[in-house]
């Protein structure tokens, strides 16, 4: 496959530099948690369903019952020691024959939670345990099924794979569509959140037929999802990938049910909800390492979302942050427990048309990130910001976004429409689209085999100035005392400054205490020492 | 070029009314899908119609691309466009203009509102990056920006536009689905209207899907359509909120 010969000097220094920016955030996520990654460890101790009295009607309003356990400990012993300690205290000393039981006592209001003490502390930490140790059982039994079933009907024939979306709203709506988009080609089916997920602190549940601009993301919805690519995956004799997103103010607890009902892919970025959503970045940390350990449990490959940062800034004089982002994304998974093959790093083809050498420059670009990343699959995302409107331009630049697709060996290839911007797309803008990259693909499918961009060439050149300004900027971001804290609140990724202190969701961050226990982590973690 | 006040659509020669379209029908591929094709293209007004190409979706749907004649005429004099009702300024021109008129920044707060993630319309309009060659208003010195980003619930925005004393709130709404940029557009204003009744800021509010002349209709001030560029708001900003140089 093609690669740039990076100068290995730079390339090891931006990796070093990237480690201290990112340490002051998992030191703070080591001394953290939230209320999202405790009410994850009662989803992976089996806690499901709602509390009935709430959500005036609509089934997807209602608060979930681990909302409302995790809510109800807070409030009377606090979090600091986390959710486990006082739930299975109250379990083991008979308050409640079962988690469901003391969920309902909860909604009662007459369970009493207090924090154990002496002898009482181990007999809790252990039924917590093994609780959670069955929600880890299922999540390590889907892995094996998704190896089995890969086995089975066998991986795309070809790279990169072909990413494509579907975003009714409805779920029963959702299922013909990507099994349709899964006959015509797709590879990976990403069902697009509802636009107001990533604000709720709370994971709707039940089939959901009411989302905006996107389907919510329920287990319910998941479970669907994934039966009906089963079926389809066996009629085409290929293992149809899942997508969802992992992101917002309940990113642990999306991961633990994409790992419950095998979800395949989950877009998860280090800095994408602090950016873009204005969620407040302990509490996007803190989830985030949570969530990412359990990918690395389930097997799930992360996509993270660099290819938005070229939405807002310039693609040119701003590529460098894109490289910053996925060193910084890359070491904070590899913390995590994730391994190369599961970083789906993100970028973009976002370059102005108009610029002389856009191609090439994108060109240069794709190749920097595969060759810094050789063994990651690399998410490659479609031009959204020149998409005019002009449908007849807009194909024709998918066709060489495509074609750069092809040429510098992405991985993952989110397919581009041609109607971006106009409408979310038709069942013909779809076809048209797969039928561009399967003309690509069939035509030039191979032709990295030819290319060779010549040492001290436009492209090599190109890329080495984006990786030194890279190397620039991560120096500066690890100069700071808070790292990449720091550099979040001053505006360096994109205009937008965002401070430690500030956006959603602060609330919902406890500092741990000493003696907190959380069941989920310490499984987690064992096992990622193992690796 | 015709001289008259009525117009066909041109293919390559004048008056031949020529149009192409393309669609789908839930209909299998076959002739009987073409026929169905036709049909509609008739109705629509093309006549003769061609199915120049056609090919199966899936196994119940087919896709059409049609050419044809279209027998409507265009009258020019019927038809009735908002003209704009303010010079377009450069950026020396609005920054002297607030000096001048203002004698103090003028304070713009944008954002987009309700559950809308898309920040791509108010980005293009406040980033000094901008949008088609024009730098955004954060760019003009005698402008004080602030841009909240996405999923500003309204009574976040009103506290904040009261708190920063804004001029004017700018808003963008690109999610559509299910008309939800109309709705949330009636609710700012409503939220404004009572929070603040006549002295509220002005409202601007702009996406692709807008029709610029329901502003009235939804309560604002000001509605901005596709394809709107920074220099037109700014523009619009300053015959609203300053009074023009002499």
């Amino acid at each position: 496959m093609t690669r740039l010969d990076l100068d290995p000097v730079l390339v090891a220094r931006a990796r070093e530099l990237a480690a201290l920016a990112a340490q002051p955030v998992i030191d703070l996520a080591h001394r953290h948690t939230t209320v999202s990654v405790e009410r994850a460890v009662l989803r992976l101790a089996g806690l499901t369903g709602t509390d009935p009295v709430t959500g005036e009607g609509r089934t997807e309003d209602r608060v979930p019952w681990v909302n409302r356990v995790v809510d109800a400990v807070r409030d009377q012993v606090g979090l600091e020691h986390g959710v486990a300690l006082p739930v299975w205290h109250a379990l083991t000393s008979g308050t409640a024959p079962d988690l469901q039981t003391l969920a309902e006592q909860v909604g009662a209001g007459t369970a009493r939670f207090e924090l154990p003490d002496g002898a009482a502390v181990e007999r809790a930490r252990e039924a917590a345990q093994a609780a959670a140790a069955e929600g880890i059982a299922r999540i390590d039994g889907n892995r094996r099924r998704r190896e089995e079933l890969v086995a089975t009907h066998g991986d795309p024939p070809r790279r990169p794979w072909i990413y494509l979306i579907v975003a009714t709203g409805d779920i029963h709506e959702d299922i013909p569509q990507a099994q349709a988009a899964a006959r015509a080609g797709a590879d990976v089916i990403a069902v697009i959140r509802s636009t107001g997920q990533s604000l709720l602190d709370y994971v709707p549940e039940g089939a959901t037929r009411t989302g905006y601009a996107g389907t919510y993301a329920t287990q319910e919805n998941f479970r669907l999802m994934r039966a009906a690519l089963d079926d389809v995956s066996a009629e085409l004799g290929r293992y149809v990938r899942l997508t969802n997103y992992a992101s917002g103010l309940c990113m642990p607890e999306i991961a633990v049910l994409a790992g419950l009902e095998r979800l395949d892919m989950m877009l998860n970025d280090a800095m994408y909800g602090i950016l873009f959503r204005d969620i407040n970045p302990r509490r996007t940390f803190v989830d985030q390492r949570f969530s990412r350990m359990v990918h690395a449990r389930a097997g799930i490959i992360i996509n993270t979302g660099e290819d938005n940062y070229l939405t807002t800034a310039d693609a040119v004089d701003e590529a460098h942050t894109v490289t910053v982002s996925q060193l910084l994304n890359e070491t904070l998974a590899k913390e995590a427990g994730l391994e190369d093959w599961q970083l789906g790093l993100g970028h973009a083809f976002e370059i102005q048309p108009e610029r002389e050498e856009s191609f090439r420059l994108e060109l240069a670009h794709a190749l920097l990130a595969r060759s810094l990343f050789p063994d990651a699959p690399l998410k490659w995302m479609p031009p959204t910001k020149h998409m005019t409107g002009d449908v007849f331009r807009g194909y024709l630049l998918d066709g060489f976004f495509n074609l750069a697709g092809a040429l510098t060996g992405q991985g993952i290839l989110l397919v581009g429409m041609m109607t971006e911007a106009v409408v979310t797309p038709w069942l013909s803008d779809r076809d048209l689209a797969l039928r561009n990259v399967e003309y690509v693909l069939n035509a030039a499918g191979n032709l990295a085999e030819d290319f060779h961009p010549p040492k001290g060439g436009f492209i090599d050149r190109r890329a080495h100035t984006v990786l030194r300004e890279s190397v620039d900027l991560l120096e500066r971001i690890a100069d700071r005392r808070r790292g990449l804290m720091d550099a979040i609140a001053d505006g360096t990724f994109g205009i937008t400054k965002r401070p430690i202190d500030g956006g959603k969701g602060l609330d919902g961050v406890v500092e741990l205490a000493a003696g907190a226990y959380n069941p989920a982590l310490e499984l987690l973690q064992k096992e990622a020492s193992h690796a | 070029m015709p001289d008259g006040s009525i117009v066909r659509p041109y293919g390559d020669t004048t008056g031949d009314g020529m149009v192409q379209t393309s669609f789908t029908l839930p209909v299998p591929a076959g002739p009987k899908a073409e026929g169905a094709a036709l049909q509609l293209a008739n109705k629509m007004g093309i006549e003769p119609a061609m199915v120049v190409h056609s090919h199966a979706i899936d196994s119940g749907y087919t896709f059409f691309v049609v050419y044809g004649s279209v027998r409507h005429l265009v009258d020019l004099d019927a038809v009735v466009v908002e003209e704009r009702a303010y010079p377009l300024l450069s950026s020396s021109e609005i920054n002297g203009a607030i000096r001048t008129g203002l004698n103090r920044k003028l304070v713009v707060l944008g954002a987009c509102i309700g559950t809308d993630a898309h920040t791509v319309g108010i980005d293009a309009i406040l980033n000094v990056k901008g949008f088609a060659g024009e730098k955004g208003l954060e760019y003009l010195r005698e402008m004080a920006v602030t841009n909240l980003g996405a999923q500003v619930t309204v009574p976040e925005l009103v506290t904040r536009a009261r708190a920063a004393r804004a001029d004017a709130v700018l808003v963008s709404q690109v999610v559509t689905q299910k008309d939800a940029h109309l709705r949330n557009t009636r609710e700012l204003a409503a939220a404004f209207r009572e929070a603040m009744g006549e002295s509220r800021p002005l409202l601007v509010v702009g996406g692709p899907r807008f029709d610029p002349a329901m502003a009235a209709d939804l309560g604002v001030d000001k509605v901005f359509g596709r394809g709107t560029t920074p220099g037109e708001v700014a523009s619009y900003l300053i015959h609203a909120l300053v009074e023009e140089p002499a």
